[in-house]
């Protein structure tokens, strides 16, 4: 069975058809592409995936249940993830509370507890704490864990995404351009992150990008979408060579 | 030790120090009748403005009318007195339960209010509290409640609406509001219910519901994409700042004899004195609101021997600490010579 299955999934803004008609299957531990030109609709089906946008149609069925629908809260809680394409972090919290706060769920001490410091709040913030610096050391930001979110380089700015949206223990992982403003160096650690984060956590991953080089080294599968629609669909080294996206990309330059 | 449990240790140190000094000057009659008066005054804005603070600077939300939530805590808890006032209960015990029942309602009412417009993006709250406010303090100034054998007896006209039996007694009057409260609140109790306020504060702040709160001001997209349940947090957090001022106005009814409603105690100015403790202390500092509220407090009082200059010493006294708290260059020199990095370098050496 899929992790991911959709079926004609569409949305509308005003007169402009977004996505229309876009159906995805990615199986379990896949590293799956999402590409396209800009404003193609890439980010739109993210935000459908995740409930930020209600789709007039089409169905959305991950790892065997019905998400159609759900709201964003909910739809994380039945495990998928994502980082956004412009960085969302909590600004103002420390690099160690933002994983904490992708812990939220599943340590479920009560406020009552927490205000009157109950063992339940010592055991399950200790616990936190070390899973929380246990994620942290994969992207190498453990040395910064007492930073302000805010003060962190860009590129840590976009592994600590990653990392909050892990910490939420997910069955999926949306990447939304995780390398996006960064140079050719800091891309190919990332990449280098990423499969380790398929392989160490066996995670399912779907990831946007712009580069293509970039994507060929990494998903096995891609879909490619241009104004809304699928233009092409299936293994990595297939779709790159064929012609209606070779020309959507050339016609897009 | 960690920096931040360093933190809070200063501020409940300064507060206890306050106590102490406080309590010293008046044992040994050095404390002027005036001075004295202030006592509880200061630990009720306070209160004040660190529950404030929990909304504007945790929460990220602004409210207008908190006066409001400190005028239902000052009428409920001094009802409560009134009715168990003669019952033989120990005072002590009594205003307890009159400070947690005020906290209780005015909880409530936060939860009432926080419901519809918390839900809604934008500075919504703003003018619902405001209206709140005005409307809480309106309310209260055409309430009557008496007490005879028949129980309570409640109108919204006049004393005589009531149809009280000959020796019952009116609790509320409207506008003259209640009359001979049990004067139960004392610096001590006051100072005890203001350390509770902050450890609470600081205790929810560093808790996982205390960080979801903080999750959804900075970011409430990435907070509700990490299953942050976003109405519950923000609720909790209005209601908890709310049962504070509730607390607060059980304090500030209990240190009078005659309480009324008047725009000078819960009207919008209040509400917006409160604010400007809050933002000249630091927006989302607990400490900065305590010292901003305390200062601004006591202040005007000292000044009336100067009546000519004290508009003019109070409005100093505010650009300077806004100033001091705002200004790129003035952080600049606190963050050099901080109690803090003081203590820090001396740490380090000793571990050396
Ligand atoms: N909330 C919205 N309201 C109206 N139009 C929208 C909205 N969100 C997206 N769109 C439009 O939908 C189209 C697809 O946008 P989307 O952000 O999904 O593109 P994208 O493929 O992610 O592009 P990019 O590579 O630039 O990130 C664009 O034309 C965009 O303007
Ligand atoms: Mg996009």
């Amino acid at each position: 069975m899929a992790m991911l299955d959709v079926t004609g999934l569409g949305i509308s803004f005003g007169g402009l058809r977004a996505v229309d008609d876009f159906s995805l299957k990615i199986e379990k531990g896949e590293l799956y592409g999402l590409i396209g030109p800009n404003g193609a609709g890439k980010t739109t089906v993210f935000n459908l995936l995740t409930g930020v946008y209600k789709p007039s149609d089409g169905v959305i069925i991950l790892d065997g249940k019905n998400i159609t629908g759900q709201k964003t809260t909910q739809i994380n809680k039945e495990g998928i993830a994502r980082t956004f394409q412009n960085i969302r972090l909590f600004k103002e919290l420390t690099v160690l509370d933002n994983v904490k706060v992708g812990l939220h769920n599943d340590y479920p001490y009560s406020t009552i507890a927490g205000i009157l410091r109950l063992p339940s709040y010592r055991k399950q913030e200790a616990i936190m704490k070390e899973k929380a610096m246990e994620l942290l050391k994969v992207f190498d930001l453990d040395k910064e864990c007492d930073y302000l979110a805010s003060n962190l380089p860009y590129g840590k700015q976009r592994k600590l995404e990653i990392a909050r949206a892990l910490a939420t223990n997910p069955k999926l992982l949306l990447l939304d351009e995780p390398a996006a403003g960064m140079n050719p160096n800091e891309t190919k650690e990332l990449m280098e992150t990423i499969r380790l984060i398929r392989d160490k956590f066996d995670m399912t991953i779907l990831l946007i990008e712009h580069d293509m080089k970039l994507v060929s080294g990494i998903c096995e599968e891609l879909t490619v979408l241009n104004f809304g629609q699928v233009l092409a669909q299936g293994k990595t080294s297939d779709v790159l060579n064929n012609p209606d996206v070779i020309k959507a990309y050339l016609g897009d330059d | 030790m960690n920096k931040q449990l360093k933190d809070n240790l200063i501020t409940y140190g300064i507060i206890i120090a306050f106590y102490a000094i406080m309590q010293t000057l008046s044992a040994t009659g050095s404390l002027s009748s005036l001075f004295k008066g202030l006592l509880v005054p200061v630990c009720v804005y306070t209160i004040m403005a660190v529950s404030l603070n929990l909304t504007v600077g945790i929460l990220g939300e602004l409210s207008l009318g908190h006066a409001g939530f400190m005028c239902i805590g000052a009428f409920v808890s001094a009802f409560f007195s009134m009715c168990l006032k003669n019952s033989g209960m120990n005072s002590i015990v009594r205003f307890i339960i009159a400070i947690l029942l005020g906290a209780l309602v005015s909880a409530v009412f936060g939860v009432l209010i926080g419901i519809p417009v918390l839900r809604l993006r934008g500075d919504y709250l703003a003018i619902v509290t405001l209206a709140f406010g005005e409307i809480i303090k309106n309310i209260v100034n055409v309430l009557y409640i008496g007490k005879d054998e028949n129980g309570m007896h409640l109108s919204f006209t006049d004393t005589a609406s009531l149809n009280m039996s000959a020796d019952g007694e009116v609790i509320v009057k409207g506008p003259q509001g209640i009359t001979g409260i049990p004067n139960d609140s004392t610096f001590t109790i006051g100072i005890i219910v203001l350390l509770l306020t902050i450890a609470i504060v600081i205790n929810f702040v560093n808790s996982r519901s205390g960080r979801a709160v903080m999750a959804i001001r900075d970011n409430r997209i990435a907070a509700e994409s990490v299953g942050i349940n976003i109405s519950k947090y923000k609720l909790m957090a209005f209601a908890i700042s709310a049962s504070m001022a509730g607390a607060a106005g059980a304090l500030y009814s209990h240190n009078l004899n005659n309480l009324m409603a008047q725009p000078k105690n819960f009207g919008y100015n209040m509400s917006i004195m409160i604010l400007v403790y809050v933002v000249l202390g630091g927006i989302g500092r607990i400490r900065g609101s305590i010292i901003a509220a305390a200062i601004l407090t006591v202040l005007p009082e000292l000044l009336r021997g100067f009546s000519d200059y004290r508009m003019l010493i109070y409005s100093i006294v505010l650009i300077v600490m806004m100033l001091f708290n705002c200004a790129p260059a003035a952080l600049e020199l606190r963050e050099k010579y901080s109690l803090k990095r003081l203590f820090g370098k001396k740490l380090k050496k000793e571990e050396a």
